[in-house]
Order: structure tokens, then C-alpha cells, then sequence
């Protein structure tokens, strides 16, 4: 039995009859074609597949697709305006918070919603945010140096 | 902060932004599981609930069965297929044959079975558990050292007594050094097994065109020529109709640097069914499956002076191999012995390695590979001689090390130090925590009742692997430098980046060597239809034998350039430089845009000269590399609750010449939170009947953001002989210096509770015990 989804993914609305198992990470990067967010571990640990759904950054290997209906959801793909990186993706640039990268579309969504919620973080309230998302590279420095790049350059 | 040069000027040197990140900031990077094809199938694997049990019988039907399945296949269907490959060899080495799938035995948890093949993954995922496997639990084995007592269960009932092989290496003269002991200290250390975890996991999509009897292979893996070789031959598909893609990796830390049965068990479905198709491991198979790192029981005897002369140094290193010899298995102990005198002169040594067969997923190279076990060893030892003699641990190291006058140095193994001036990154670390300061604060805590500890560790390693007579598969590395009719560069290199960031650096190299802009330089790798053989990356190799093949190729294309600025200029004295020929008469300058349309138009030719610019080297390297440096750890222990914190951390690092410090920093940082995760949280855990308890990112404890503290960095500069860019590797660093470097500070924080050794991981429940029985004694 399979139910009709319709969720606003990155500003476009998209229309589906999905199983009601599927996982939103399964039904985003297989049925919607958006394989910025990885899987790291299916069990909701590591973050590789953190989205933004209603404005709440979730781990979408741990909701069904069908729990996403209705909702707006945002993934790395849909965070750059107008061609222009989003301070959050440019300061991981800038500052190497990301080394194979495959953490970090996870770690920006996470990082992303950490500023919105506390637009001047200190190092420990970066650290403490970002305990939902693992990184095997860097060792986190990295990633907390463009946290608190990105938050400089948007309260400028 | 990174610049943003685009620009010319002298970009090796200079912390230049990744040209690699925008698509992995974008999330537009094409990792395995991105790839899509028209009428993919998608695999999942059934694997043994048990470590050991013989196979009666399997019923797949019911799987068959099921809508949507298009085949199942078991070892029966596969045992043709090569066995999963060694590369390494030993004398007397046992290697039992290892089937991409089980037979009639499985030997560990997680051992694949049988593999189902439907249209959609989560099909084949249903029909994985309507397969009946008829199994009969055996007596399994899972630690070493239970695993060689007498009446063990035998891992392979061939071999009774579950040793693999031993392996001795001795140098100098170990009993006069133990004569001539006026102190001996002993110890057993352990460096428990550890789970790489790459945050993307292993992943294979296999596609075969049966019209051109070619199949091409995608695969997260550290080493596509090597793969493409050794799945060709498990196969029995000729090479050259073999591609192996590395697309976008997820990290590898050593794990990818293998060949698994799933890589050739997926080309064997796509030639069977005709069909693409993809596996996708899960973390729990990855942590039961890939390969694990360290796994060492060392028993320790080392002998000194009361000076603190140290004289020789034993060990009697017990190997937990898992249940078979996945590439490089039995090799990587033998590392350990190699770099066992660490950075220190004396030139005694006996080594004695016992290779244990478990019923566990097989060990192998992970971060370090052998050297973190080398040095954490050495630098405990080092420790416990300063506390014997009530030394100072600094002044016990400066003491030992071996001299700047004394390079190349031959140690006691058998290895040539290339360069070095060990004293300085340690007196550098020492000034950065301003050290006597910070034992007068030590006291002080101590008499608060306080447990602060400072503990140090200097640490050499071998990198840049490697001379190829030294190495198992060839230790050379090839670069392809292509320029453009446009003018614009290609750069083909046989490593094999999947995160350090060669994209980046090898362009500086590139840019500064020709005189052109970041931009014009774009560097491909991982591909073998694209790229020419190469060996791939590991062991702190990629920049120091690669990137000097680069460098190699560059010289050899520039001196052709040459040849066609001088065609152009119509002149013999012309000199290359800044991406133009300057006539050294005239003044008159051709750029290289106008070279290379030269050469491809080939309206006239210089003497001697094919059209085209394109050059080809391949590098063998005369020696390995030998970084080194220093770190200091400076920790509190809580003595309620056990816990630990890491106050302040600094590393002073030796790596030789620096192409990217921002790169530099980053491998730094990911390396020492690799030995910081040894040294305070990671464990994997089998219970006796071989279960893996640490399964799961909720059970098996990699550092989080909250776990790190903030590493201080800092350089000394000692460049490297071997190779023309001076460079000597870091990839590996920062895992090899931290876990000694934190065991040490703990120790020495319970020192007055008459502590002398802990091993690892140091939980906060293994820490508070050792309190409790420190208050009560």
C-alpha cells in the first residue's frame, strides 16, 4: 500500500506515491534526486543526513517520508541564494572545516540551525550544538573556527 | 583564516582554501551510493549471526520467492571466484583461503553468506532474512592471548594452535645490553583493537558490458590500480578490460586501503545478471566487517643506565590478526618492531612477534598502521624509566635522542633516518606550555588534593611508503602533467586523495612550477581509465612520493616548453619562468598559452621534438621519510566520577617543508582526535563467543565535538633529503603523538596514587576504579 506524499523541498513542491517504510533520506536522494545529505549510520548518531524540515534541523534516516508530509524541507542543495554560497558553506570553506566531506552537508544544516538559534556562540556552545554530528577528519577545530566565522559574518 | 589567491605568486607555502570544497559544501559531490544507472540492482548481504559455526544447509527458495528478487547467490555459486588477496609475506605464513563467501564454515560475525539481488533496496534487505541458513554454532575464540593457551578453540581447525606465524627481528647485541643494565623495567602494554569509521562506509556499484567483456567497478577505496589488479585477477577478467573508479571517498583512515570480497562479490552479480548493480554497507557492517586497526598485546623490557643511558629495549608483541589475512594484515606488526627505538639512539633491540588468528573481523592498517602501537609503546616505556629513576621525563628524552650530527642515522632495525633535530620540537612544545611553570602549578594542585598530570611524548615515524623493494605491491608513485592546446593544465596523479586535499596542494606545485594561477590547474585522480597506473594513498605517502612525481613530470615538460618558447623566439637563450619564455637577448616573451598552441599546431617543430605537451614520471623513492615531533598533553582527573580532562594540548610537529599550512593543520587536528579517541574512549569489544558488543556509533565511541579540546600547533622545519620538495608527511601525525602523549599526563596525574601504567581507553569507569584501589592501598 503506498501513500501520496507532497512536500516543499528547496522551494519546489514535489508529489509522490512512496511506501509508507521509506526513509525522508531514502525518498530524498533516491526519489527526489538530492544526494547531498549521506547516510553515515541509519541509527540517528552521526548527522551525515541532517535536513531542515518546518525551520527544525532533523536527522532524516530516523522519519518516514510520509512524516514529512506536508512540510517544507531544505537540504545543502537549497541553502546557496542567487548563486551565492551561504555564509555558513563559505566559512567551512575558508576555514577547511570540511576534509572528505562527507559529514559536511550534515555539519553545515546542523551549524545553520545552531546560529539561527544563538547568532554569538562561544566555542563551548558551538561544541555543545554540534554534538549530534560526527566527524572522523578534522577533529572539529576546523569546523568550529568556520561556526565562528560564519556567525561574525552574519551579525556584520 | 584561508586566502582566496588566484593570482600568481608563490602559492607552495601559502594556506590556500580547498579547490576540492565547493562541491562538498554544495552537497554536489558524487559519492558511490550518488551513483545511479538504468536498471540498477541493488545487493545486501546475508552475514553470520555467529564467530564460528559449520554450515549444514541453506535454503534460499523463499527468497527467490519474493517479488521483486532477481537472484540469489551463495558460496557454492561463487567458489570459483580467486580468494580475497595478501599482499604481505612472511616466513612460514599461514594464509587460509579466503572465499568472497563462506562454504561450509564461517569464522567470524559478519561473514558473508550468502548475497540477494533485487530491484530496490529495501526488497533485497526483506529478502536477506527469508534465507534459511542451517548453521551449527561452533566454540569461538576472540581474544589473542586466550586464542594461543592450550585446548583453545582452533579459529581454523587446520591449525590447532591459532598462530599464524612468528616473526623475529633482532639488532645489535640484546643480551650485553641487558648484562649491562644497571636498571631494567617491565611492562605489559596493550593497544586495543580500534574501528576506523570513516563517516561514509564502504560502497561498490558494479556495471558489466557484455558486448566489450569490460567491467567497470565504482568503489570507496584508497587504492584503485591496486584494486583494479587484484579484483581482476579474483575474477579472471584481463586487466585491461577492467576499470576501477574511486569516486568522491568518505574518508578511509587505512580501511580502504584493501580489497574485500564484496568489490569482486559485485562484479561477479553484474556479470551474472547482466544487470548494474549497487551494495551500499551499513554501519553496522562496516563495523563488523571492514577492517579493524591496532590489536596488540606488547610485553616490554627495557634496559638502562642510572643515568638514564638507555640500552636496549625488548618486546614480545601478540598480534590479533582476526580470522583471516585481509591485505597487508600480517605486515602491519612487523611496522611496529621496525620504528620500536622511537627517536632514541640506542641500538639494542629484540623483537618477537606472534601473528593470532581470532574468530574476529580481520585487523589491518588503520591511521598509523603499526606506528601509533611503536610509538605508544616507546614513549610508555620511556615514562616509566623517568619514574624508576625519578628523571624527568624531558630530560630522560633529550638525553637519548639521537643527535643533529648523526643523520642518516642507521637504527637498530635496519632503517636509515633521514633527517631530523629531535630536541627542537620538543623544546618548543615544553616552551609553549611554559613546563617548569607548570610543574610548580602541578605541585601546587597536588597539594589541593588535585590530580593534574603533564605527559609528553616524542615520536618519530616512517612515512612516504615507499622504496618498492621494502613495500608489498610497488612503492613508487606517477604523475601525468598534461598542458592543454589552450594552455590550461592537467594533472594526472596515481594517488588517490579522499580528503587530504591533493586537488589543492598539487595545484600549488603545478602553478608555482609553471607561473600560472591556481585556476589554470585541475588535478584527476582515482579513475583508472583516466589516470596511468599509480599506487594510491596511505601511509603518509601522497605528497612526498606523489607530488614528487609531479614535480618530476614538471621538469620534464618545462624542458620541452622550452624547446618551443625558443622555436618561437627564434632563439638558444631564452629562459622559462612566471608561465612565459623571456628571450635573454631581445627581451621578447612568448607566454605559455602560445607555447602550447605551438605545439599542438605543429606548424614547425623544435629539433628533436614531438608535438604536444604532455610528460609521464614515474618516482621510485630512495627512502622512506621519517617525520617526527612533540606533544604535550596536560590533563585533570576528576576523582569522584574518573573522568578526564585534557586542559591543554599542544603539538609541535615535524613534517619537513609545508605546501599547504592550512591542510597541515587540519591533519593535525583529525589525527591527534584519532589518538585522543584511542587514548580516552574508543575500545571495540567482542564478548568470548566472539560478538562484537561496540556495534554501533551508540556503543563504539569516536570523539565528539565536546570530546576534543583545542590543539595548539606549531612547526619545526626540517626538510626531507629524499625527495626535491623536502616534504615528509602528516597524514599519520597527530594519531601516532597523542595517545602516548595522554597516557603519560594520566598516568602522571595518579602517580601519587602509586599509578604506573593504565592502558586504554581510559573510561572514566576504568579510571575510577584504578582511584578507588589507589585510596584503599
Amino acid at each position: 500500500m503506498k501513500h501520496q506524499v507532497s512536500i516543499k523541498i528547496n522551494g519546489k513542491h514535489y508529489s509522490h506515491e512512496v511506501e509508507p517504510r521509506l526513509l525522508l533520506i531514502h525518498y530524498l536522494r533516491e526519489v527526489v534526486g538530492l544526494t547531498g545529505p549521506h547516510i553515515g549510520c541509519e541509527t540517528s548518531i552521526c548527522g551525515a543526513c541532517t535536513v531542515s524540515v518546518d525551520g527544525q534541523a532533523i536527522k532524516s534516516c530516523s522519519m518516514f517520508a510520509v512524516q514529512a508530509d506536508g512540510t517544507e524541507v531544505v537540504t545543502i542543495e537549497g541553502i546557496a541564494a542567487n548563486g551565492n554560497l551561504h555564509p555558513v558553506q563559505e566559512a567551512f570553506w575558508n576555514e577547511h572545516g570540511a576534509q572528505c566531506g562527507y559529514c559536511t552537508p550534515g555539519m553545515i544544516m546542523a551549524s545553520k540551525q545552531l546560529l539561527e538559534r544563538n547568532p554569538n556562540p562561544t566555542e563551548d556552545e558551538i561544541r555543545h550544538g554540534l554534538e549530534g554530528n560526527l566527524c572522523r577528519c578534522t577533529g572539529y577545530q576546523h569546523i568550529v573556527n568556520a561556526v565562528k566565522a560564519a556567525a561574525a559574518k552574519m551579525g556584520a | 583564516m584561508a586566502t582566496t589567491i588566484t593570482k600568481h605568486e608563490t602559492l607552495v607555502g601559502t594556506s590556500i582554501r580547498r579547490k576540492e570544497d565547493p562541491r562538498l559544501i554544495t552537497g554536489t559531490a558524487t559519492y558511490v551510493d550518488d551513483i545511479q544507472m538504468p536498471g540498477m540492482h541493488h545487493a545486501c548481504i546475508l552475514r553470520s549471526p555467529y564467530a564460528a559455526a559449520k554450515i549444514r544447509g541453506i535454503d534460499k527458495q523463499a527468497a527467490l520467492d519474493l517479488p521483486g528478487v532477481v537472484a540469489v547467490y551463495t558460496g557454492e555459486d561463487t567458489k570459483d571466484v580467486g580468494p580475497v588477496p595478501c599482499g604481505a609475506s612472511l616466513p612460514g605464513l599461514r594464509v587460509p583461503h579466503h572465499y568472497i563467501l563462506a562454504i561450509d564454515r564461517v569464522y567470524f560475525v559478519g561473514h558473508p553468506v550468502a548475497v540477494v539481488v533485487a530491484t530496490d533496496r529495501y526488497i533485497a534487505r526483506d529478502a536477506v532474512d527469508l534465507i534459511e541458513v542451517d548453521f551449527d554454532p561452533q566454540a569461538a575464540v576472540a581474544d589473542p592471548e586466550k586464542a594461543l593457551a592450550p585446548g583453545a578453540p582452533a579459529v581454523h581447525p587446520e591449525w590447532p594452535d591459532n598462530t599464524a606465524f612468528t616473526y623475529l627481528q633482532d639488532g645489535g647485541d640484546i643480551d650485553a645490553a641487558f648484562r649491562d643494565a644497571e636498571v631494567v623495567v617491565k611492562e605489559r602494554i596493550v593497544s586495543q583493537r580500534l574501528i576506523p569509521s570513516p563517516m561514509e562506509g564502504r560502497g561498490v556499484v558494479a556495471d558489466w558490458k557484455s558486448g566489450d567483456k569490460a567491467l567497470t567497478i565504482y568503489t570507496s577505496t584508497q587504492i584503485p590500480h591496486l584494486a583494479r589488479t587484484l579484483i581482476a585477477m579474483m575474477l579472471g577478467v584481463p586487466e585491461h578490460r577492467m576499470r576501477i573508479v574511486a569516486p568522491e571517498v568518505g574518508g578511509g583512515f587505512g580501511s580502504k586501503l584493501n580489497v574485500y570480497a564484496e568489490e569482486a562479490l559485485m562484479g561477479f552479480v553484474a556479470m551474472h545478471t547482466g544487470k548494474p548493480v549497487k551494495w551500499i554497507e551499513s554501519r553496522r557492517e562496516n563495523f563488523t566487517t571492514t577492517i579493524h586497526g591496532r590489536g596488540h598485546v606488547d610485553y616490554l623490557e627495557m634496559a638502562a643506565k642510572k643515568d638514564g643511558t638507555i640500552l636496549g629495549l625488548k618486546i614480545k608483541l601478540i598480534q590479533d590478526l582476526g580470522a583471516y589475512h585481509q591485505l597487508l594484515t600480517p605486515a602491519i606488526p612487523t611496522l611496529s618492531v621496525l620504528m620500536m627505538p622511537g627517536l632514541y639512539r640506542f641500538k639494542n633491540v629484540h623483537a618477537e612477534i606472534v601473528g593470532v588468528f581470532t574468530n574476529c573481523v580481520p585487523t589491518d592498517a588503520y591511521r598509523g598502521a603499526g606506528r601509533p602501537e611503536a610509538t605508544h609503546t616507546i614513549e610508555r616505556m620511556v615514562d616509566i624509566l623517568a619514574a624508576e629513576l625519578k628523571m624527568d621525563p624531558a630530560e630522560l628524552r633529550f638525553k637519548n635522542f639521537v643527535g643533529n650530527d648523526e643523520f642518516p642515522f642507521a637504527t637498530a632495525t635496519g632503517l636509515s633516518y633521514d633527517s631530523g633535530n629531535y630536541a627542537a620540537p620538543l623544546r618548543k612544545a615544553l616552551e609553549m606550555v611554559d613546563y617548569d611553570k607548570l610543574r610548580e602549578e602541578q605541585k601546587q594542585a597536588r597539594e589541593e588534593g588535585r590530580l593534574m598530570g603533564i605527559g609528553m611524548s616524542a615520536y618519530g615515524e616512517i612515512c612516504a611508503f615507499g622504496p618498492s623493494p621494502a613495500t608489498p605491491a610497488g612503492g613508487w608513485e606517477s604523475a601525468t602533467v598534461k598542458i592543454e592546446p589552450s594552455g590550461t593544465v592537467t594533472v594526472l596523479t596515481g594517488v588517490s586523495p579522499h580528503g587530504q586535499g591533493e586537488e589543492t596542494t598539487f595545484a600549488q606545485i603545478a602553478a608555482d612550477e609553471l607561473g600560472l594561477n591556481l585556476d589554470d590547474i585541475v588535478v584527476q585522480h582515482g579513475d583508472t581509465a583516466i589516470v596511468q597506473y599509480g599506487i594510491g594513498t596511505f601511509g603518509s605517502r601522497a605528497t612526498a612520493v606523489g607530488g614528487t612525481a609531479l614535480y618530476f613530470a614538471l621538469q620534464d615538460l618545462k624542458a620541452k616548453l622550452k624547446r618551443f618558447g625558443g622555436m618561437l623566439l627564434n632563439s638558444d637563450d631564452v629562459t622559462l619562468g612566471n608561465g612565459v619564455c623571456v628571450c635573454n637577448k631581445s627581451g621578447k616573451t612568448v607566454t605559455l598559452a602560445e607555447m602550447a598552441g605551438a605545439s599542438y599546431r605543429a606548424m614547425s617543430l623544435p629539433a628533436n621534438t614531438e608535438p604536444g605537451l604532455m610528460a609521464t614520471h614515474f618516482w621510485e623513492p630512495p627512502n622512506f621519510t621519517f617525520p617526527f615531533g612533540a606533544h604535550i598533553a596536560v590533563t585533570e582527573v576528576d576523582r569522584d566520577t574518573g573522568a578526564i580532562e585534557v586542559k591543554r594540548y599542544v603539538a609541535v610537529d615535524d613534517c619537513g617543508n609545508i605546501i599547504n599550512p592550512l591542510i597541515v593543520a587540519g591533519q593535525i587536528h583529525g589525527g591527534v582526535a584519532q589518538g585522543l579517541g584511542q587514548a580516552l574512549c574508543e575500545i571495540a569489544v567482542y564478548d568470548d563467543d566472539g560478538q562484537l558488543l561496540s556495534g554501533e556509533f551508540m556503543d563504539y565511541a569516536i570523539p565528539k565535538a565536546t570530546t576534543m579540546p583545542w590543539i595548539e600547533t606549531a612547526h619545526t622545519v626540517t626538510p626531507s633529503p629524499v625527495n626535491p620538495l623536502g616534504v615528509k608527511g602528516v597524514g599519520e601525525a597527530g594519531t601516532i603523538g597523542a595517545s602516548p602523549a595522554i597516557v603519560n599526563s594520566v598516568v602522571d596525574a595518579l602517580s601519587p596514587l602509586g599509578v604506573r601504567h593504565l592502558d586504554m581507553p581510559m573510561t572514566p569507569e576504568r579510571i575510577w576504579n584504578v582511584i578507588q584501589k589507589g585510596v584503599q592501598s
